[in-house]
């Protein structure tokens, strides 16, 4: 149980996705403009990344290294994940109407998030048991829901203020990151 | 439009990075020296130029509903062979960009030049679209790591200018990308209005 505990938190403050390994900045600066859509997008990409994170560990560990056929990881799992997404789609879109208009317009975005490709490559090349790959890919993309709503919140005050013509919309956005970014290496103190 | 016009509009007027903003996460993870960057840079650039040429070549029997899967599956199968080439040949660059190599399927450079360009225009043509984008890439991670390599490590591709003592360390490490990155392309925004 501890052992979990520390791999959650190791994802969420210590090795934010976001701010320390830079997977899924697209999103990350496309998506953070309000907060509605931030926590939209974040609970999209965590349902996704818990759902693909299975799926490819499967494929990787029950048709791929049997097969003699690590080659092909990229492929292979690039290919999963976007039918994936598309079967998500419309599953939710039957079944939870609900939930497919909060979530819906987030779906095609998510294939080529490279967060969901990069967690799945992660968990593959450092070999994880299956279970502990739940956890990792659940608590990465927590940390990335965190980073994303904290950045819409920042990013809704910077409208209100006036910025120099060069440096409006993204390269202020990156420089508010890279403070961001600062403070969660604070986190990289702690020993777990 | 000629080829020519294509390579420079790709370095220029379409630069990846600092107009069109796409591939943040390689332009952010693997620039905090010169030399890993501009390594960064070509494997994009020599999977582009393929991509490219290949879906130009086939786009007129791909039919249009499937366009998107088969665009994937071309880039992804020129990913893997990049990535066997690496790691046969380069074996230390391959390790130092990690898994930013994997994750150029996924960069939305790729993607969008297929669609945007190399679905629409011959195989020559795209493949002068391919070296200008990749070239404008390249360019501007290398710019990019040079900045931060300085400013952190006080050296340019491995040569030392100054003590690394009197560099500041927080531009090699991850606020350190985001800083140089947002300034650069506050930089090029300027000089191209001005």
């Amino acid at each position: 149980m501890l052992e979990y505990l520390s791999i959650i938190i190791t994802a969420i403050f210590v090795n934010n996705i976001v701010f320390s390994q830079f997977l899924g900045i697209c999103p990350f600066i496309g998506v953070s403009k309000n907060l509605d859509s931030a926590v939209g997008m974040g609970l999209a990409v965590t349902f996704v990344m818990a759902v693909a994170t299975a799926a490819t560990w499967l494929l990787q560990h029950y048709v791929l290294l049997p097969l003699g056929l690590g080659y092909v990881q990229t492929i292979a799992f690039i290919l999963v994940i976007a039918v994936l997404v598309q079967m998500l789609e419309i599953i939710m879109k039957k079944s939870s109407p609900g939930l497919y208009a909060a979530l819906g317009v987030f779906l095609p975005l998510i294939t080529t998030n490279c967060a969901v490709l990069g967690v799945a490559i992660i968990v593959a090349q450092k070999d994880f048991a299956f279970v502990h790959s739940i956890v990792y890919a659940v608590a990465t993309a927590l940390g990335f829901t965190l980073a994303l709503i904290v950045f819409a919140g920042i990013r809704m005050q910077l409208d209100m203020v006036d910025v120099p013509r060069p440096m409006r919309g993204v390269p202020i956005a990156l420089v508010t990151a890279g403070i961001l970014a600062l403070a969660f290496m604070g986190f990289s103190g702690l020993s777990l | 439009m000629s080829a020519l016009s294509t390579i420079t509009d790709g370095i220029v007027k379409r630069n990846p990075t600092f107009v069109l903003i796409l591939g943040m996460c390689p332009t952010l993870g693997t620039t905090s020296s010169a030399l890993t960057g501009m390594s960064m840079g070509l494997a994009t650039l020599a999977v582009l130029l393929c991509s490219n040429m290949a879906i130009s070549a086939i786009r007129k029997i791909v039919p249009d509903a499937v366009r998107i899967p088969v665009f994937i599956i071309v880039i992804a199968s020129f990913v893997t062979v990049l990535e066997m080439i690496m790691q046969a040949w380069l074996p230390a660059l391959y390790s130092a960009l990690g898994i930013f190599i994997p994750l150029i399927v996924v960069n939305c450079i790729l993607l969008g030049r297929a669609e945007a360009f190399a679905s629409k225009n011959d195989v020559l043509l795209s493949a002068c679209d391919g070296i200008g984008i990749g070239t404008g890439f390249t360019l501007a991670l290398t710019a990019i790591g040079t900045v931060r390599e300085l400013l952190g490590n006080g050296s340019v591709f491995g040569l030392q200018l100054f003590d690394s003592s009197f560099g500041a360390l927080v531009f090699v490490l991850a606020p350190g990308a985001f800083i140089v990155l947002g300034f650069l392309i506050a930089l090029f925004n300027y000089l191209r209005h001005a």
